[in-house]
């Protein structure tokens, strides 16, 4: 059973007063539990707008696009809501922390969304995890009074407090020097491994898209899997 | 239910999380909120109040709805016996059981104070005008059946009589002699009652039993004085009855009077019998109205003003909130959450601006100063703070709190969670 699943989606949009824009033009990728995938691509390739698909925050013009195996065309809006909330953890390249709350309620605010336990005892959630990811003396600072790496680890404490089972990083080291992007990336690397999550890393960086096993690269919203060594060589170089 | 019941307090929440994150914008909106609620009641609540005063002075001045006055006159130029006059009035409120009945005869008598005697403007009246005309006493009571009885005459006098007397203690029985003039005795009186008066009043001026004055007079016909502010001679008759049977009453009453008064011989012998009302609410409809208006038009003016500095302030807020509204979208937040958060942020905070403008208003109107300047004096039931203005301050909060937040939310929901992220 796949996690998530596009089959020969097409997304197009229609600018006012223009013709369609096709940005995304029969994309195939099936994504399993623990897969590590990356996706290169240049600006204005469609990464955007596979990311909405991916995190089920847009639906394909054609095509089919199933989390769990089921379409997700099936879902009403509030529902895929609740799937992506429930299933789905983002890491944004600008880390995205809401400003004027602490760390420990950025890393709570997913759980607002939570029903049952996991609502009540969000406080309690949110703290282990910032423990996890080796924050648990930085609970109490707003996200000014943190440094890049701290930031975005508290951003991969958000995205993981729910226990997604896909994690979706979009140029999660983006803003972040070498040192500490490497460092991020094995911290997302080791919490995805040990929560048996799927990882999708959007990256234009080859460094960082070596990291994972499976490699695509999307060009003119066309999606076709890379060469690892290419990307490796590519990396090497960067390097 | 359970998830209704979290999401509820998941959005309270955020509502409150934002609401301390943003406390100073929040605070600059909400003071708006509150001012203009604020305004809303006190305008409310003051045009309640200076309602009650318009309407309490009418019924001092022309008796509450509805007061009939009866009249007679005769065509020839013959005075009409006023004790056939008094046994017909005297009949006809036995004949229709009304209980509130009064004559009143404009009259003065002549009063001596330390500064000299002075002719007083006298209103000799029966003992139900105290309460159809809402007369207010600051001491004392106002006349009973036991006054009626007495040998001396009561009198209810305004505090500048009793002041010129040296304000003495009531239950020490002070007393006046009317008439009295130049060594001569006067007819002694008994004060048992003073009442208020207005800032433009600078006489004494007194009440007495009408029975009183009649004995009075007839025992000692010198006592009388010509009034000096034009009343005198004739006796009003005066009756309060219920509203609704106002109308078929004069009728009966024109037509009993017409019918007592007639001469002996048949026909009316030339005698005009004339019913009326006088008092505010004659003409049916509201004598407030043209005043509710204008001050519910000043009311929602101030409130549309409020509301739409909130308005403003929420839009703006929200556009600076897209980026955030993204990101609690892309981890479960729901259009339906979000909308709902919104609101609530925006009603919940002009709810307590509200409460706060409320409170400011009470503050506002029920103190003595306003009181005092509002009422001037002549407001016997002064009302409390009227409970619909605070009610209409709080809903009109709420509404403006909803409206406001309305198109912030709209505005919210419509937000595309990957380019709110990038914004």
């Amino acid at each position: 059973m796949s996690l998530l699943e596009l089959r020969d989606v097409t997304r197009t949009v229609i600018p006012p007063d223009q013709p369609a824009l096709t940005i995304l033009n029969g994309v195939d990728l099936t994504v399993e539990a623990g897969d590590r995938i990356s996706i290169v691509g240049r600006s204005g390739s469609g990464k955007s707008t596979l990311l909405n698909l991916l995190g089920l925050l847009d639906m394909p013009t054609s095509g089919l696009l199933t989390f769990d195996d089921r379409p997700v065309k099936s879902y009403s809006g509030a529902a895929r809501d609740r799937v992506r909330g429930a299933q789905i953890g983002f890491v944004f390249q600008q880390f995205n922390l809401l400003p004027g709350r602490t760390a420990l309620e950025n890393v709570a605010m997913p759980l607002l969304y939570a029903e049952g336990r996991s609502f009540w005892r969000r406080k309690k959630l949110a703290a282990d995890m910032l423990e996890e990811v080796g924050l648990g003396n930085r609970m109490h600072s707003m996200p000014d009074r943190l440094s890049g790496g701290e930031q975005q680890r508290v951003a991969i404490a958000r995205s993981l407090v729910r226990g997604p089972r896909l994690i979706l990083a979009d140029e999660p080291t983006g803003a972040l020097d070498l040192d500490t992007g490497s460092s991020v990336m094995q911290l997302i690397d080791d919490v995805a491994t040990r929560t048996g999550a799927a990882l999708v890393t959007i990256t234009h960086d080859p460094a960082i898209a070596a990291r994972a096993r499976d490699h695509f690269r999307l060009d003119r919203g066309v999606l076709t899997r890379a060469d690892s060594d290419e990307l490796a060589a590519a990396s090497e170089a960067l390097s | 239910m359970k998830r209704a019941f979290t999401s509820l307090v998941g959005a309270v929440v955020e509502a409150w999380q934002e609401l301390r994150v943003h406390r100073t914008r929040v605070l600059l909106s909400l003071i708006g909120v509150a001012v203009a609620v604020c305004s809303l009641t006190t305008v409310v609540a003051l045009g309640g109040i200076m309602q009650q005063a318009n309407q309490e002075l009418s019924e001092r001045q022309s008796g509450r709805p509805a007061s009939l006055f009866v009249s007679a006159f005769s065509n020839q130029g013959t005075a009409i016996d006023s004790a056939t006059m008094d046994a017909t009035w005297a009949e006809t409120l036995a004949r229709y059981d009304i209980t509130y009945g009064s004559r009143v005869l404009q009259t003065a008598q002549a009063v001596p104070f330390t500064t000299g005697v002075v002719d007083v403007q006298t209103q000799a009246v029966d003992q139900p005008y105290g309460e159809m005309h809402r007369v207010r006493l600051t001491e004392g009571e106002w006349f009973t059946a036991d006054d009626a009885a007495g040998l001396a005459p009561a009198l209810v006098v305004n505090q500048i009589f009793w002041e010129r007397l040296g304000s003495p203690e009531l239950r020490t029985h002070p007393t006046v002699e009317l008439g009295a003039q130049g060594g001569r005795p006067g007819t002694t009186a008994v004060i048992v009652g003073v009442y208020p008066v207005s800032s433009y009043e600078t006489e004494p001026a007194m009440f007495m039993l009408a029975d009183q004055l009649s004995a009075m007079t007839a025992a000692r016909p010198s006592v009388a004085v010509q009034d000096p502010y034009g009343g005198g001679g004739s006796t009003q008759y005066e009756m309060w009855v219920p509203p609704a049977i106002s109308e078929q009453l004069m009728e009966v009453v024109k037509r009993d009077f017409t019918s007592a008064l007639a001469t002996p011989g048949g026909g009316t012998g030339g005698v005009q019998v004339d019913v009326y009302r006088q008092d505010y609410a004659q003409y049916g409809d509201d004598p407030f109205l043209v005043t509710k208006l204008v001050v519910g038009g000043i009311a929602v003016l101030v409130l549309l003003l409020g509301a739409l500095g909130l308005v403003n302030i929420a839009l703006v807020t929200v556009k600076q909130r897209v980026r955030e509204i993204g990101i609690r979208r892309s981890f479960g937040a729901t259009a339906g959450r979000v909308f709902f958060s919104v609101m609530m942020e925006s009603v919940v905070a002009t709810i307590a601006a509200g409460a706060v403008g409320v409170i400011a208003s009470v503050l506002l109107v029920q103190n003595p100063w306003t009181m005092d300047l509002i009422g001037q004096g002549l407001v016997s039931d002064f009302p409390p703070f009227p409970a619909e203005a605070a009610v209409l301050g709080l809903v009109a909060a709420t509404a403006v709190g909803a409206l406001a937040g309305l198109l912030p939310a709209l505005v919210a929901v419509r937000v595309k969670v990957i380019d709110a992220i990038r914004y």
